[in-house]
C-alpha cells in the first residue's frame, strides 16, 4: 500500500475555549485542519456554534508535550502522602471570620 | 392612498420571496453534503451554514405570510409552491458538483448577500431591517468561510486550481442575475425598502477581485452572457428535482407532523 494513503487526514489541532472574559481557556477537544485559520473556523463550527464562547485558541497537537503513564508515580503520587500540602489539613483558629 | 399601501405590501411580499427562496434553495443544496463532505469538519461547517440559511428563510417567509394576510404559513410557502412560483436566482439551484463548485457558488452568493444585507439593515421597512441585521452576523461568517476556501483551492495544488477554474467557467454566467434591477427592484428602491443593486455590484466586484487575486484566479470578462429568469419563475431544470425531494413528504402526507 502506498504510504501516502495511510493518512489522508489533515493534521490535528487541540481546541481551547474561553466561555467568558477572564475565565481560563479550557480544552474542548480536537479538530483536523490544513492550517491555523481553518483550524479556528473548524473549531468554531464543531465546538462553539451552540455553546457560549468569547475566545478560541487552537494549537497544533504536536506542540503539546504530555506526561506518560509511567511518569505518574514520580509526578503525582508524592502529593498523596503529604497531606499538609492541602488547605484542609489546617484548622481555622476560632475568631477568624470565614464569611468575608 | 390605501391602494399605494397595498401595492407596497405586494412588493414587499415579493421581496421576501426573492430573499427567502435564495436562502431555502441554497440551504437545501448545501444540506445534500450532509454525510458526504470531503472531511468531517467541513461536513459540519456546510450543514451549519445550511441551517443558518434555513433560519433566514423561515424569518422571511413568516413576514411574507404576515404581509399577505391569507393565513398561509412558512411551511405552505416552502412545501406547497411549484417551481414556477419560486423566485430564487438560478445560481443557488445549480448542482453541488465537486467541492470547488460548491465553494464557488457559496462564495458568489455570500459576497452578494454580505453587501446586500449590510444595506438592507437600513431598509425603510423595520421588519426587513431587523431580519437583515440578524442575518448579517451569520453571513459575515459564511463569507469568511467561503473566501478562505477560494484562496486555498485557487492557490493550492495544480488540481485544485484547475477545478476552481472549471467551476468559474461553469458558474460565472449565473452571477449577473443577482444584480438585475427589474421594475420591482426599482420600485422597492424608490420607496427606500431596497438598495440600488448596481451599488452593491460595485462593492461586490472589488471584493471578488481581491479574493481572486489572492487565489491566483482570473475574473472572467464582462462580456460573458448572463443567465436570467429565476426571479420571475423561469428556472433551470434542476429546481424541480430539488423541490421533488424537499416537498415529497408534506405533499404525500399533508397532515404529517415532525
Amino acid at each position: 500500500m502506498n504510504e501516502n494513503m495511510n493518512d489522508t487526514q489533515w493534521k490535528p489541532w487541540e481546541v481551547f475555549i474561553q466561555v467568558k472574559t477572564g475565565a481560563p481557556h479550557e480544552h474542548a477537544g480536537s479538530v483536523h485542519a490544513p492550517d491555523a485559520e481553518l483550524a479556528l473556523q473548524n473549531a468554531r463550527d464543531v465546538y462553539a456554534r451552540r455553546g457560549k464562547a468569547v475566545s478560541i485558541w487552537v494549537v497544533p497537537s504536536e506542540c503539546i508535550t504530555a506526561t506518560k503513564n509511567e511518569d505518574n508515580e514520580i509526578f503525582f503520587d508524592p502529593n498523596d502522602d503529604k497531606i499538609y500540602r492541602y488547605p484542609h489539613f489546617y484548622k481555622v483558629p476560632k475568631g477568624v471570620n470565614l464569611d468575608v | 392612498m390605501s391602494n399605494n399601501i397595498s401595492n407596497g405590501k405586494d412588493d414587499l411580499f415579493e421581496l421576501c420571496l426573492r430573499l427567502g427562496d435564495d436562502c431555502l434553495i441554497l440551504g437545501q443544496r448545501l444540506s445534500e453534503w450532509c454525510g458526504h463532505a470531503p472531511i468531517l469538519e467541513e461536513d459540519i461547517a456546510m450543514t451549519n451554514i445550511a441551517l443558518d440559511l434555513l433560519g433566514q428563510a423561515i424569518s422571511l417567509y413568516k413576514y411574507a405570510c404576515e404581509l399577505e394576510g391569507k393565513g398561509r404559513t412558512e411551511d405552505d410557502l416552502a412545501y406547497f409552491r411549484s417551481s414556477l412560483e419560486f423566485r430564487n436566482s438560478k445560481l443557488v439551484e445549480q448542482p453541488n458538483g465537486d467541492f470547488a463548485v460548491t465553494i464557488l457558488r457559496q462564495f458568489i452568493f455570500d459576497s452578494y448577500s454580505y453587501f446586500l444585507y449590510d444595506e438592507l439593515k437600513n431598509s425603510a421597512d423595520s421588519t426587513i431591517a431587523a431580519i437583515a441585521a440578524k442575518s448579517h452576523k451569520e453571513i459575515k461568517y459564511h463569507l469568511r468561510h467561503s473566501s478562505e476556501w477560494i484562496i486555498r483551492l485557487g492557490d493550492g495544488t495544480e488540481e485544485s486550481h484547475n477545478r476552481m477554474n472549471k467551476a468559474v467557467n461553469e458558474l460565472w454566467r449565473f452571477s449577473g442575475e443577482l444584480f438585475e434591477m427589474d421594475d420591482l427592484s426599482k420600485r422597492l428602491f424608490e420607496n427606500g425598502y431596497f438598495p440600488n443593486l448596481s451599488v452593491i455590484y460595485d462593492k461586490w466586484k472589488i471584493y471578488i477581485k481581491d479574493i481572486f487575486e489572492k487565489a491566483t484566479l482570473e475574473l472572467p470578462s464582462n462580456e460573458i452572457f448572463m443567465q436570467t429568469g429565476g426571479r420571475s419563475g423561469n428556472h433551470t431544470e434542476h429546481l424541480d428535482y430539488i423541490l421533488a425531494v424537499m416537498q415529497i413528504l408534506p405533499r404525500s402526507f399533508p397532515q404529517a407532523k415532525w
